[in-house]
């Protein structure tokens, strides 16, 4: 059976062979959870696919071509530590990229310190990331959790409810955002109280029970964290028990396309949710991008398609800035290195490596039976984040 | 009070939707004894399928004829895939089955997001069900009180069913005795695939029923299938009256559970089944299993130990692996090293399982504890690498003192499930437990010594833990003791009358087992540097069934190759493709149909059906390894 040990081993050696780098070349890993997670992911591949073009066509990074290898991880941090392994020492990309999941994310940042790679985390939410368990390897894209939080939080504290109730998926996801969402309220608005919370697990809420149990403490206001299938249960069922009648309910990721296209004539009215309304977003640097995205791919993009795209343009923009590819190199060009997104320029702060990009809040709405953001502002990241002095303090010394 | 009875009532929806799905595997549970994981694939099935048809024909008979619709076209499925997969294989090992529902399981994963695109799906709400109606001052939705009533009105049917048809007479007596049923005359294949298919036709009504309250979901199998299971257990194998009942407890008391701890609802349902099995270890309505009959082909041939050819034979392919950090890449040798430690951890299962007779549906748990013992060292007390990969098992060797106490009390399918109940509670320790163990996101920075810290350096350390690791479960197969474990697997009541004390033997055996694999996660931790939940979740534990049932249940060594070919596939596979899942859930079903006992099954059975000739010198080296494994 060792034989086989050394079969296998032999033909990865051999697969190994054919992936040498060709020149001309610049070789980046991205990781990712595309065979658990198709919904958020698809689209991000997608709006990959479409900035790669566009920094290809324009002449790559300084006349070599930017090529992508991506990896599915399986949703497992265990899994995405090997995929990172492979592209790190079999691929020789310069930079690894991607993951969702905070775990996967928090795994390949302490794969990237420990391997001395750089590694730019685009969709996880975690605040560990960047600051309990930040290291000097890893940058964010995404609006973190608490940034968002912030934003939720400013629009909660104007409304006139003081008794809250919680429902958030029991992970470390919901629990942080939900820690720092009553941090902050309670900060801007001393008085209000929280008196329910429900903690169920993700992709198993028993929407009756849990909406009976939050409906019984009475609260004025109700703030959501679950979303995807769970948001669709916990709506449909809230919609015909009646439960989200005269109250006001704050719902953490409910705007993005992903989470809010299934809705459907079920979406609920008037809900304050942070997403993505790219039908309405009216900035030139978004219409060029989606224009380019639905010419490429027939379809409208969704804020996975966002995340993937500004991921890549954040890539080709640090590949640009410096001519040495080291890690040390790299991690200096992403000090303060400045992208444009769909949604703006974001700055890649130098203190906690955390971007700038912000987000929209609106509220939700039904037309033509189809859910959608309606009087959505945008709120630029850098104003929701403490600043860089004291973002540095929350970091680990290292 | 008000407020209780409508939490009653919610909890009394939820029940039915777990009874439907669960009455389905009760019924094939009991008859074929096939632990069918492809249940929660058929019940995903059911609602894509019912998505399809809902919104194509619209009004109140649309809606109701295309969950029924839905429902039958599933039902055939089933009824194929147990024609042309299960009934080839009814005659293989135990558990082997498992192997071939796993392995439609992962392709069905895939074909759904390939056939229906990746989006959620909704489709639209129960016609003439839409609404809810005031009780004791709160709205009750109209289809919970739906459902409510289709939970009894199944039952009824089915107890009608089995009660005063000749066919449900035969599924009864098919239930308690097949041998017996076979050897008067009947049927036994039509049998079992109408019975096969009444299971998935409950599964996949059960999975429509679902279209008007959530989305559809390439997850949505996984969200329910254990669950299931479990419900199943607690009301006792083949007893659709005790999945009734026990679905009914677990939703009601996670309903109000949830009152008092929000967080419950991660675990209630394997804290009743732990429960109910350490109280009843046949479930509610169970019966105790009457003797099993020796299965047929188990040790025609006994098993011996390896002579002194092929231990020089073992010992080249050792140094021939130890020679690979010479020709490979650090990619290869980090593969290779997780591949070693699979090796360990599969070997470990598989003693428990082939010497023991204990089938372990949790050993990850033992796995998981290890990782998180050296991480705990490395984390709260700054041990070094050597320390805590000595230390770290014990945590596994404490766990399995523990759970295994317990779990040899039952034996069979009883067994395997509580043995999944601990590891599940241990995972939901683990999981929420965030101030020590770190939660989901886990423990980081557990990296090795220096000297290991290079891929060559830890693959020699992976495969020296490994060879002894291996090299000692075999001894102990071989050791009086081993013959010990032997007997009373074979037959408790003669081992006991020769004075052999049956559970001490067996708990021995599950410590031994779950400290080797309490290693194996120990240097798992320090290979990925980092510790997750997950490490102890049901797909690490399905994973070592599966490298098992690969290798061959009824060989000495199988598992060693069988976790080489799964973990070498699995790796590669997901580096190569996103549909890695679909490829090899293919692989496996063409393995089981070509390999019934298993691949080194197959070579030995190949070998003795050829005696060797001469040195074996036209053998190929792959045959001749196996041989003695």
């Amino acid at each position: 059976m060792k034989k086989l040990v050394a079969a296998s081993l032999a033909a990865l050696l051999l697969a190994a062979g054919g992936a040498r780098a060709q020149q001309g070349e610049i070789k980046v890993g991205e990781i990712n959870s595309y065979s658990a997670l198709p919904a958020f992911l698809d689209p991000y591949r997608k709006g990959m696919d479409l900035a790669l073009k566009e920094v290809n066509d324009a002449g790559g990074i300084k006349g070599k071509k930017l090529v992508i290898i991506s990896k599915d991880d399986g949703g497992k941090p265990a899994d995405a530590l090997t995929a990172a392994n492979e592209l790190v020492s079999r691929d020789g990309v310069v930079m690894i990229a991607g993951g969702f999941l905070s775990n996967v994310g928090l795994a390949l940042a302490d794969f990237a310190k420990q391997k001395q790679v750089m590694y730019l985390a685009a969709e996880p939410l975690t605040d560990a990331l960047v600051w309990s368990k930040g290291n000097d390897y890893t940058f964010r894209l995404r609006t973190s959790n608490y940034m968002q939080a912030a934003m939720l939080a400013e629009e909660a504290a104007k409304l006139p409810a003081k008794r809250w109730a919680t429902i958030a998926p029991n992970y470390e996801f919901g629990q942080s955002f939900v820690a720092v969402f009553k941090e902050l309220l309670k900060k801007r608005k001393p008085d209000v109280e929280f008196v329910a919370e429900q903690w169920p697990p993700l992709n198993k809420i028993d929407a009756g029970p849990v909406l009976q149990a939050i409906d019984a403490a009475n609260p004025e206001a109700i703030l959501n964290a679950t979303f995807a299938g769970d948001l669709v249960k916990l709506v449909r069922e809230g919609n015909t028990r009646g439960i989200f009648k005269n109250r006001v309910v704050v719902s953490y990721l409910t705007g993005e396309p992903e989470y809010l296209d299934p809705l459907k004539t079920e979406t609920p009215e008037g809900w304050i949710v942070t997403g993505y309304p790219w039908y309405g977003i009216k900035t030139a640097e978004h219409q060029a991008f989606l224009d380019a995205y639905q010419q490429l791919h027939k379809d409208y993009p969704r804020l996975g398609s966002i995340v993937g795209y500004s991921t890549v343009k954040s890539i080709a923009a640090a590949l640009k800035a410096t001519d040495d590819y080291s890690t040390a190199g790299l991690l200096k060009a992403m000090k303060n290195l400045k992208v444009s997104t769909p949604f703006g320029d974001v700055v890649y702060r130098a203190a906690d490596h955390q971007s700038t990009m912000g987000a929209y809040i609106g509220t939700t709405s039904q037309k033509d039976g189809q859910g959608i953001m309606v009087n959505f502002q945008f709120k630029p990241g850098a104003d929701y984040l403490p600043s860089e002095a004291e973002a540095a303090k929350l970091r680990p010394a290292n | 009070m008000e407020f209780l009875l409508v939490q009653a009532l919610s909890g009394l929806a939820s029940a039915a939707s777990l009874f439907l799905v669960a009455s389905g595997l009760s019924i094939i549970f009991g008859v074929t004894r096939i632990v069918n994981f492809a249940h929660g694939a058929f019940y995903m099935l059911g609602a894509y399928v019912a998505y399809t048809l809902t919104t194509r024909f619209a009004g109140p008979l649309g809606f109701w004829g295309a969950i029924v619709a839905a429902a039958i076209i599933v039902a055939i499925l089933g009824a194929l895939m147990e024609m042309v997969l299960l009934r080839r294989i009814y005659q293989a090992p135990e558990l082997f089955q498992l192997l071939a529902t796993f392995g439609v399981t992962l392709m069905v994963q895939d074909l759904v997001v390939v056939i229906w695109g990746p989006e959620d799906l909704l489709g639209p709400r129960a016609p003439g069900f839409t609404g809810a109606i005031s009780l004791f001052g709160r709205m009750v939705p109209t289809y919970d009180l739906f459902m409510m009533t289709l939970g009894p009105v199944v039952l009824g049917i089915l107890w009608l069913l089995f009660h005063k048809t000749r066919w449900g007479v035969l599924v009864r007596a098919a239930t308690q005795d097949r041998e017996m049923v076979a050897a008067l005359g009947v049927n036994q294949k039509w049998l079992f695939t109408g019975v096969f298919a009444l299971g998935v036709f409950l599964a996949a009504l059960g999975g429509a029923l679902q279209i008007p309250r959530t989305t559809v979901t390439h997850a949505m199998d996984l969200s329910i299938i254990v669950e299931v299971f479990v419900v199943v257990v607690i009301g006792g194998l083949g007893s659709v009256f005790g999945a009734f009942v026990a679905a009914i407890i677990v939703a009601e008391l996670n309903a109000f559970g949830i009152l008092i701890l929000p967080q419950i609802s991660l675990i209630t349902v394997f804290l009743v089944m732990a429960v109910v099995l350490v109280v009843r270890p046949w479930g509610l309505f169970g019966k105790p299993e009457s003797a099993p009959r020796a299965a047929a082909g188990l040790t025609i041939r006994p098993w011996r130990p390896f002579t002194q050819m092929e231990r020089a034979g073992v010992a080249l392919v050792v140094v021939a692996v130890a020679a690979l950090p010479f020709f490979l890449g650090n990619y290869a040798l980090t593969v290779g090293a997780e591949i070693l430690i699979y090796v360990l951890f599969a070997a470990s299962l598989h003693f428990m399982m082939t010497v023991g007779g204990l089938a372990s549906f949790g050993h990850a748990a033992y796995f998981g504890l290890g990782a998180y013992g050296a991480a705990f060292l490395v984390k709260y007390m700054g041990a070094p690498m050597e320390a805590a990969l000595i230390v770290g098992p014990l945590l596994g060797l404490a766990g399995a003192v523990l759970f295994g106490w317990f779990c040899v009390r039952l034996s069979g399918v009883y067994f395997a499930m509580l043995t999944l109940a601990f590891a599940q509670i241990a995972w939901s320790i683990a999981f929420q437990w965030v101030d020590v163990t770190g939660g989901d996101n886990g423990l980081l920075g557990i990296w090795p010594a220096s000297w290991a810290s290079r891929p060559a350096g830890f693959f020699w350390l992976a495969l020296g833990i490994a060879v002894v690791g291996v090299a000692v479960l075999r001894m102990l197969v071989f050791s009086p003791f081993g013959y010990g474990l032997r007997a009373v697997r074979d037959s408790a009541l003669r081992s006991e009358a020769i004075g052999l004390n049956r559970q001490r033997m067996q708990w021995a055996a599950f410590i031994v087992a779950g400290t080797f694999a309490g290693l194996a996660g120990a240097l798992f931790a320090f290979l990925k540097g980092s510790v997750f939940p997950d490490y102890m979740a049901i797909p690490t534990s399905v994973d070592g069934l599966v490298m098992v049932l690969l290798g061959g249940v009824e060989t000495v060594s199988g598992a060693v190759v069988g976790a080489v070919l799964y973990k070498a596939l699995a790796i590669w596979l997901m580096s190569q493709t996103d549909l890695s899942k679909l490829v090899l859930g293919g692989v496996i079903v063409v393995i089981v149909l070509a390999f019934p006992k298993g691949v080194v099954g197959f070579i030995e059975d190949l070998r003795h059906r050829w005696p060797r000739k001469g040195n074996g010198a036209g053998a190929p080296v792959g045959a001749t390894k196996a041989e003695a494994a």
